[in-house]
């Protein structure tokens, strides 16, 4: 397999310093070499591929922008680059290191008091245990506010009652970061450990999107867990959706990645592809047509990844800018493997081509971390002000 | 042990190459560059070596300003320290001159080991380590594709034609130049690109080391394999065309044995 060149149409390359470019080569090498090989097989057996865990870790993509507890303390355009990367191999990949680094690591380095940062922060770099996120019920996705899950206080310990839903590695994982509401009806994290009494996780199954992810339902029936497994800093809902916003941040680029997969396969097709009078199909205007929304819809979103990237770099970045990433970049990207998988006719419905299990990935990706229409309203309350959820 | 590696920057392997106006060089815009694919071995054996045997690995390019991005990746792969020859005129050099401003960066290092690619994979002289070592005064050997130090000297495995291996004994120190696949090249870890940020890369410019030149070869033009078509009608008794066509097919197609 040719390694990936890039898509680069207006030398965006020379906004990246040389350590930004040296950052994307680790990952694309990884993603050739290790992912594209296997990632096929993955997504027809539904699997998530574990092997890869020790140097994903190894290479420092787990919580890559946090510092110290052997994370690599990378910029935040740095880690975008590594997201996008990862995505241009699959979401499911992309997705597993974005909720390990985003929605358990960041949280605990975030919201945790030190005991919990030292237990937890090296062996989840270092991928020895791996976490999940529980936010999601079956009853409330995009209104998470309404959650029914409870944890009630009982001495030194906590008590957790209720379902969790659409939990990325919810049954793989060693920690848990439940969120739950406590007696006083605050939204608080807790940290829920692998074979705790009353944790039950099973996965979801007949999925086709995101089919070389784990993705479960958790259920919590008087589990009881110690009082220091509260996060000391995480207060109200919030604080859950700071998570988000890292999370999201890292989607913004990831989308990127997989739409410039499927933009290199159309246009490495169109042009060997022959159809009438043995033209190759990128020969006509209506193909032409497609491509060059591709690369435009492309370019666009680098500039939209790298400007917020660099805002967040200087803590300016504020949590409606990356929810313009995350529903620019994740649109652009499904409309590119549409048109894409338009472009290789009948292949591109099979898996010899990457597209359609990018383009049924990116439903999923479209989907959580914030519909594209909840992120249109969140845009569109802070431009005028007045908020449209009900 | 002290080690030196030389690492070149040459164009993107599948990079889509287009000549400069001057017919010397490619035009370098639109194209991306790498670390050289032998160099990029020679740097991880030297990586090894250091590993096993503690030491200083130290990494040396000639190039543009652009080279700076080789010589951070060998940085950020494990090197220790790197030194950038400047020249933004690099590609005029012939390999004795490019070997000369080598020489002369690296003899005040006094290296136990100097390793270099086989050649590189852009202008291919395949003669820049062999001069180094001449220049240096150590001895040398080519296409390396094993290395064994033992007390005080090498035991190497050189590849020869046709699958044939050699195995040779040379002193220390030495330059060895590298095959590509003697190991396996490791990525850079995000640690390693942070840790590279506080290390050296001392700039000399080339002028400081090797004022003038005195080529002893030069360039002419460089250009992608030109298509001709030529046909050639062969005239007389049917006799003679048969033993002339014979011996085109021989000795200028070279389709037929000419035994
Ligand atoms: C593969 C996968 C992995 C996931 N992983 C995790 C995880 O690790 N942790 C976690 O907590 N969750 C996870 N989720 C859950 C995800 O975050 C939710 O699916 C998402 O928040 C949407 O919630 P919902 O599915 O309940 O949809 P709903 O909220 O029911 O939304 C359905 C539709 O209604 C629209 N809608 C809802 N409210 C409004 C409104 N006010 N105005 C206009 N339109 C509205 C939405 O935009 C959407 O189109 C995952 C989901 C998937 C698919
Ligand atoms: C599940 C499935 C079942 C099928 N069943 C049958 C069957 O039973 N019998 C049968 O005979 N066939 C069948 N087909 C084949 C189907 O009819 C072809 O896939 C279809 O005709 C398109 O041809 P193609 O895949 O070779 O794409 P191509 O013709 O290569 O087209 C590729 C792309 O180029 C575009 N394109 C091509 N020419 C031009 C042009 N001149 N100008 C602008 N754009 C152009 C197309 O619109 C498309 O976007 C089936 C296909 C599938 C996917």
């Amino acid at each position: 397999m040719p390694a990936f060149p890039g898509v680069d149409f207006i030398d965006f390359d020379s906004l990246l310093t040389d350590e930004e470019k040296l950052v994307r080569q680790t990952a694309r090498q990884f993603v050739d070499e290790q992912v594209l090989p296997i990632i096929e097989a993955c997504n027809r057996e539904g699997r998530f591929p574990t092997e890869l865990i020790p140097q994903i870790a190894e290479l420092g993509f787990l919580g890559a922008n946090l510092t110290g507890y052997g994370c690599a303390g990378m910029s935040n355009v740095e880690y975008g680059l590594v997201m996008q990367e990862l995505e241009r191999g699959d979401s499911g990949l992309r997705s597993f290191v974005s909720v390990q680094s985003a929605l358990v690591m960041y949280p605990i380095y975030t919201y945790g008091s030190e005991a919990q940062k030292e237990k937890w922060l090296p062996r989840l770099q270092s991928g020895k245990a791996i976490g999940c996120f529980g936010l999601t019920e079956p009853q409330f996705g995009s209104n998470p506010g309404g959650m029914l899950t409870r944890a009630r206080r009982k001495g030194d310990r906590y008590i957790l009652n209720g379902e969790k839903m659409w939990i990325t590695n919810g049954s793989v994982a060693d920690v848990c970061l439940i969120w739950a509401k406590t007696e006083d009806d605050v939204v608080r994290g807790f940290l829920v450990e692998r074979g705790t009494p009353g944790l039950k996780a099973w996965d979801v199954h007949g999925k086709w999107s995101l089919r070389a992810s784990v993705t479960s339902g958790l259920a919590m029936t008087d589990c009881e867990i110690p009082a220091e497994n509260l996060l000391p800093g995480a207060e109200g809902l919030k604080a859950a959706l700071s998570c988000l916003t890292q999370a999201r941040y890292g989607i913004g680029w990831g989308a990127i990645g997989a739409a410039m997969a499927c933009y290199d396969t159309a246009l490495r097709y169109a042009r060997t592809r022959k159809q009438f009078a043995n033209r190759p199909i990128a020969s006509h205007q209506l193909v032409q047509d497609k491509l060059v929304w591709m690369i435009t819809e492309i370019t666009k979103a680098q500039l939209l990844a790298l400007h917020v990237g660099r805002l967040k770099d200087r803590g300016r970045a504020h949590h409606t800018h990356i929810s313009m990433l995350k529903m620019n970049n994740v649109w652009m990207a499904l409309e590119t493997a549409r048109k894409a998988r338009d472009i290789l006719g009948a292949n591109g419905i099979v898996d010899d081509y990457c597209i359609m299990r990018h383009m049924n990935n990116l439903e999923s990706v479209y989907t959580y971390e914030g519909t594209h229409d909840i992120h249109k309203l969140v845009i569109g309350e802070r431009i005028t002000g007045i908020a449209a959820y009900v | 042990m002290k080690i030196a590696v030389c690492v070149k920057q040459v164009p993107a392997k599948d990079a889509p190459l287009h000549i400069a106006p001057d017919g010397t060089w490619i035009r370098e815009t639109d194209i991306s560059f790498e670390m050289n694919e032998p160099d990029s071995y020679a740097l991880e054996e030297a990586l090894r070596l250091k590993e096993k045997h503690g030491g200083e690995v130290v990494a040396i390019s000639l190039g543009p300003e652009r080279a700076k991005q080789t010589l951070k990746e060998a940085l950020a792969k494990g090197a220790d320290r790197a030194i950038h020859i400047a020249d933004e005129e690099f590609y005029r050099l012939d390999p004795l001159a490019a070997a000369q401003a080598l020489a002369r960066a690296l003899e005040p290092e006094r290296c136990d080991l100097v390793l270099t690619g086989l050649q590189s994979d852009d202008h291919g002289f395949g003669q820049t380590g062999v001069l180094l070592a001449e220049l240096l005064g150590l001895p040398h050997a080519t296409i390396i594709m094993s290395i064994e130090v033992q007390d005080g000297s090498l035991r190497l495995k050189r590849e020869l034609e046709a699958g044939w291996f050699q195995w040779i004994e040379l002193p220390l120190p030495a330059l060895l130049t590298i095959q590509s696949g003697i190991n396996k090249v490791r990525y850079a870890t995000l640690k390693g690109i942070m840790a590279a940020k506080k290390k050296e890369i001392r700039t000399i410019p080339r002028t400081e080391l090797l004022p003038s030149l005195a080529p002893t070869q030069k360039l002419e033009r460089i250009y992608v394999p030109e298509k001709t078509k030529k046909t050639e009608f062969l005239q007389g008794p049917p006799k003679e065309v048969a033993a002339k066509l014979l011996e085109k097919l021989k000795h200028e197609a070279r389709v037929l044995g000419s035994s």
